[in-house]
């Protein structure tokens, strides 16, 4: 009987001890791994350093973006998201970090008048076609047909002009 | 003393650009025509005067007179001699003397055309061409002088002054600073030159355009006169922009060709302008139309030539706080505004003698479509303008920067290029004056269907990416249309005059170069779209860290770090250069050397890749980072650029076709006009 405790005894620790292994284990595969460059670059170069103008993260040689790749690397190996390093880069230096304005109060304009002046652009040659079409509708049907052939016809006469000359 | 030589013909030239504005104007009320030749002969004066300025500043750049705050700035005893000749346009100073001294060669070259025909013009293009000079030159000589010495005064302090300043002396720095590192690159040799020539040539249509709403002489004159002008511009402003797109891809180490960068977008705003007049002026000569559109695409150009080198030179993209600070920011300003809003009160009052001779007749008349290429182009330059000048608003409305950067760039005109060369394609086979769905229909049909098995076989080539498809469908397209007009149009020379087909080619092209050499642009065009698909559709990079004799992949390429070395070198660098081994589907190609250059004088480093070039990619090698002494070995960036040699193949080719249409031909103007008119005649009869 005593044996028979003393065996259970032995199986309980065994199993205690391999849980206590494989429980280590398990947590050393979940812990934080390091981030590669790609990941870095990834997330960089959607960045701009508010000295180096117009050079995306990724690629600018400065000492200050090797910083800033170093911490979005840190970061990253925190397990933030992607979302959460742009944000925290945006509170630290203000919108201008981000490669295109976000589409709010007035950056709400860069994203509207480039397709409204186009739009506005076909209308008003839209008009102005209209405009130009209203007395050709009045021509008569032969010049209407007048097609390809007309530019032929020009280009005969433009060479018989040129022979002409001395 | 060479100095103070140079300094003296850069006034003399200010006062007699001042003098021959003062002559013509004065030749012009008074009817006196020896003072309008006096005008032309001041005018002519100006570029022999700027040659002995820029020589003095040459020759003081290549001495090493770094008692010149210019000359030490751009310069160092470590410098390679052609590298301080062109340091010249390495600095603010230099810069505008030389765009002077190419402004001035171009005013002197046009006052040498014969005038008979358009003695009426003559006054006012100098007018214009003069006050642009005059304008420049009075930022060098007040704002800008790059002859200003630095002077020690009694407190140690040093001070940049033209004339020595009570009590101090002549300060000489044993070396000077030296050239940007970024610019120290056969490319940039010849990229800024080529810029400033498209630039500056761009004046002189301008001024035929102001001298014809002066004059009243409102007839398309002034367009056949500066035709060839406007295409040399074209040309050079192109042949800057490429250059510089090859210089990024070589110099700045991104892997990429162009960043939509402010500067890149100053240089590219004229050209879209450019573009859309070269092809607009080409409907007013044929039927008479769009008089006012094409005043305003030169006026345009003309204020962003001048905006370009005012975003440029003025700090402002730094902040819009530093234009402000900045000496010629405010005067640039004043300029374009004056400029402006001059040329478009001239256009105004000559609104009603400037109506179209004939009307639009169809929608997909030739005219038609050139109208919407041009707005298209209008559209692409509404972006470009809109998303340099928004952070400045922003800054100035909020106090708060923003960045306007690529994302923004490449999604608003992505579709506006596709739709120029959906233009490009249909536009060729068109006629002018009326065409019919039936009639371009016919015309389009086979070079459509040629054009869709080219994208049948790209499909079948597994590229799913629906932009890539669009883009070869198009450049397909594009490239089928301008060889089938090639063969058709050989094709009836041969049938007329029974010459081979080859002969019969190449003669078609010679008697119209405007027209062939305008469909051989459209074929570069096309070449270097299939280069932008590629790079920016297929690209892929990856970086990582690898000791010796490891390797590092990317697709079917693997590069194997060898070996890395450092060692200074007599320009005054140090040098960092690792060699890899590159290797495609396992096997070795071959042997790339990425360096990082350390300038000493400037504190700057510089990336340089180790690239291999092939039709089909190019593999791109940056030295990232290296440890020397420990194991850990080298972190490489490494690029494959599918497809992007055919951007600079295309590059060529553009630059071939534009040199074609640019060519002087036999053509008689007169024959043309004849012809313009008889039609008219015609038509109206």
């Amino acid at each position: 009987m005593k044996q028979r405790s003393h065996l259970w005894l032995a199986i309980s620790l065994a199993v205690f001890f391999s849980l206590l292994v494989v429980g280590a284990a398990l947590a050393q595969d979940g812990s934080p791994r390091t981030p590669t460059d790609d990941e870095v670059n990834a997330i960089a170069k959607q960045l701009y350093c508010p000295v180096c103008e117009n050079i995306p993260l990724d690629v600018c040689g400065t000492q200050a973006c090797e910083q800033w790749r170093g911490l979005i690397r840190e970061k990253l190996a925190a397990g933030w998201s992607e979302a959460r390093i742009k944000q925290y880069f945006v509170d630290q230096f203000g919108d201008r970090v981000l490669a295109t304005p976000p589409a709010r109060g007035l950056n709400w304009l860069v994203y509207i008048i480039p397709p409204v002046a186009i739009l506005a652009g076909v209308f008003v040659i839209y008009r102005a076609f209209m405009a130009w079409k209203q007395p050709a509708d009045e021509l008569d049907s032969e010049q209407e047909s007048a097609s390809r052939e007309d530019d032929d016809y020009i280009n005969r006469l433009e060479e018989e002009l040129r022979s002409r000359q001395p | 003393m060479i100095a103070n030589f140079g300094y003296g013909t850069l006034v003399i030239t200010f006062v007699t650009a001042l003098y021959g504005i003062g002559a013509a104007v004065y030749g012009v009320r008074k009817k006196a025509q020896e003072w309008i030749d006096s005008a032309r002969l001041a005018m002519l004066l100006t570029w022999p005067l700027l040659t002995v300025t820029a020589l003095s500043l040459i020759y003081l750049l290549v001495t090493g007179h770094y008692e010149l705050e210019f000359v030490s700035s751009v310069t160092s005893n470590s410098m390679p001699a052609y590298l301080k000749v062109t340091s010249l346009w390495g600095g603010q100073a230099g810069s505008l003397v030389f765009w002077s001294w190419l402004m001035s060669a171009f005013a002197s070259a046009v006052t040498l055309r014969k005038w008979s025909r358009d003695r009426e013009f003559l006054p006012w293009v100098i007018v214009v061409a003069l006050i642009t000079l005059a304008f420049f030159l009075m930022l060098v000589i007040v704002y800008e002088n790059p002859f200003s010495r630095l002077w020690q005064l009694n407190g140690g302090r040093v001070v940049s002054a033209m004339y020595q300043p009570a009590g101090s002396q002549l300060y000489r720095p044993p070396d000077g600073q030296g050239l940007n590192p970024l610019l120290r690159h056969p490319g940039m040799v010849i990229h800024p030159p080529m810029l400033y020539l498209g630039f500056v040539s761009f004046v002189i249509p301008f001024a035929f355009a102001i001298a014809a709403l002066v004059t009243g002489r409102t007839d398309d004159r002034w367009i056949r006169l500066t035709r060839r002008w406007t295409l040399v511009a074209w040309l050079f402003l192109s042949l800057g922009l490429i250059l510089g797109g090859r210089w990024a891809y070589d110099v700045l180490g991104w892997g990429g060709y162009w960043g939509w960068d402010p500067v890149e977008i100053a240089a590219f705003m004229p050209w879209l302008t450019g573009t859309a007049f070269l092809h607009s002026v080409m409907i007013q000569e044929k039927r008479g139309m769009l008089k006012h559109w094409n005043m305003v695409l030169i006026i345009l150009t003309y204020a962003l030539v001048i905006f370009g080198t005012f975003l440029t030179r003025s700090g402002v993209l730094s902040s819009v706080h530093a234009f402000a600070q900045s000496g010629i920011g405010p005067w640039f300003f004043a300029f374009i505004g004056l400029t402006f809003i001059t040329s478009m009160s001239l256009l105004m009052r000559r609104w009603n003698e400037l109506k179209s001779e004939a009307h639009m007749t169809s929608l997909l008349s030739r005219e038609a479509l050139f109208l919407l290429n041009n707005l298209l182009f209008i559209g692409i330059l509404v972006v470009c303008f809109w998303g340099v000048i928004f952070p400045l608003i922003s800054e100035l409305v909020t106090n708060q920067k923003v960045t306007v950067g690529p994302p923004f760039y490449e999604r608003a005109t992505a579709p506006l290029f596709a739709g120029l060369l959906l233009l490009m394609g249909i536009a060729p086979l068109a006629a002018w004056r009326h065409s019919t769905m039936k009639t371009l229909g016919r015309a389009v049909w086979k070079p459509l269907v040629f054009s869709l098995l080219v994208l049948a076989a790209v499909f079948a080539t597994g590229i799913r990416s629906w932009g890539a498809l669009l883009g070869f469908w198009l450049a397909a397209f594009v490239t089928s249309v301008t060889l089938y007009e090639f063969w058709r149009g050989a094709l009836a020379r041969r049938r007329r005059s029974g010459e081979s087909l080859p002969l019969a080619l190449w003669r078609l092209a010679g008697r119209n170069r405007r027209r062939y050499g305008g469909y051989v642009i459209h074929i570069g065009v096309v070449l270097m779209a299939i280069g932008v698909i590629g790079i920016e559709v297929f690209q892929t990079e990856t970086q990582g860290t690898i000791a010796e004799g490891e390797t590092l992949s990317l697709g079917n390429y693997a590069v194997k770090y060898e070996s890395l070395a450092t060692f200074d070198v007599a320009d005054g660098r140090n040098v960092a250069r690792a060699v890899v081994s590159v290797f495609k589907n396992g096997k070795y190609v071959g042997e790339l050397h990425p360096r990082r250059d350390y300038f000493y004088e400037s504190q700057q480093p510089m990336t340089i890749p180790g690239v291999r070039s092939t039709w089909e990619d190019d593999f791109y090698v940056l030295l990232v980072d290296w440890q020397p002494i420990t194991s850990q070995g080298a972190t490489f960036k490494i690029y494959h650029n599918p497809l992007v040699n055919w951007l600079w193949l295309g590059g060529f080719v553009f630059i071939f076709g534009t040199m074609i249409a640019a060519w002087p031909d036999r053509e008689s103007e007169l024959a043309v006009e004849k012809a313009r008119r008889t039609k008219y005649a015609a038509a109206k009869a």
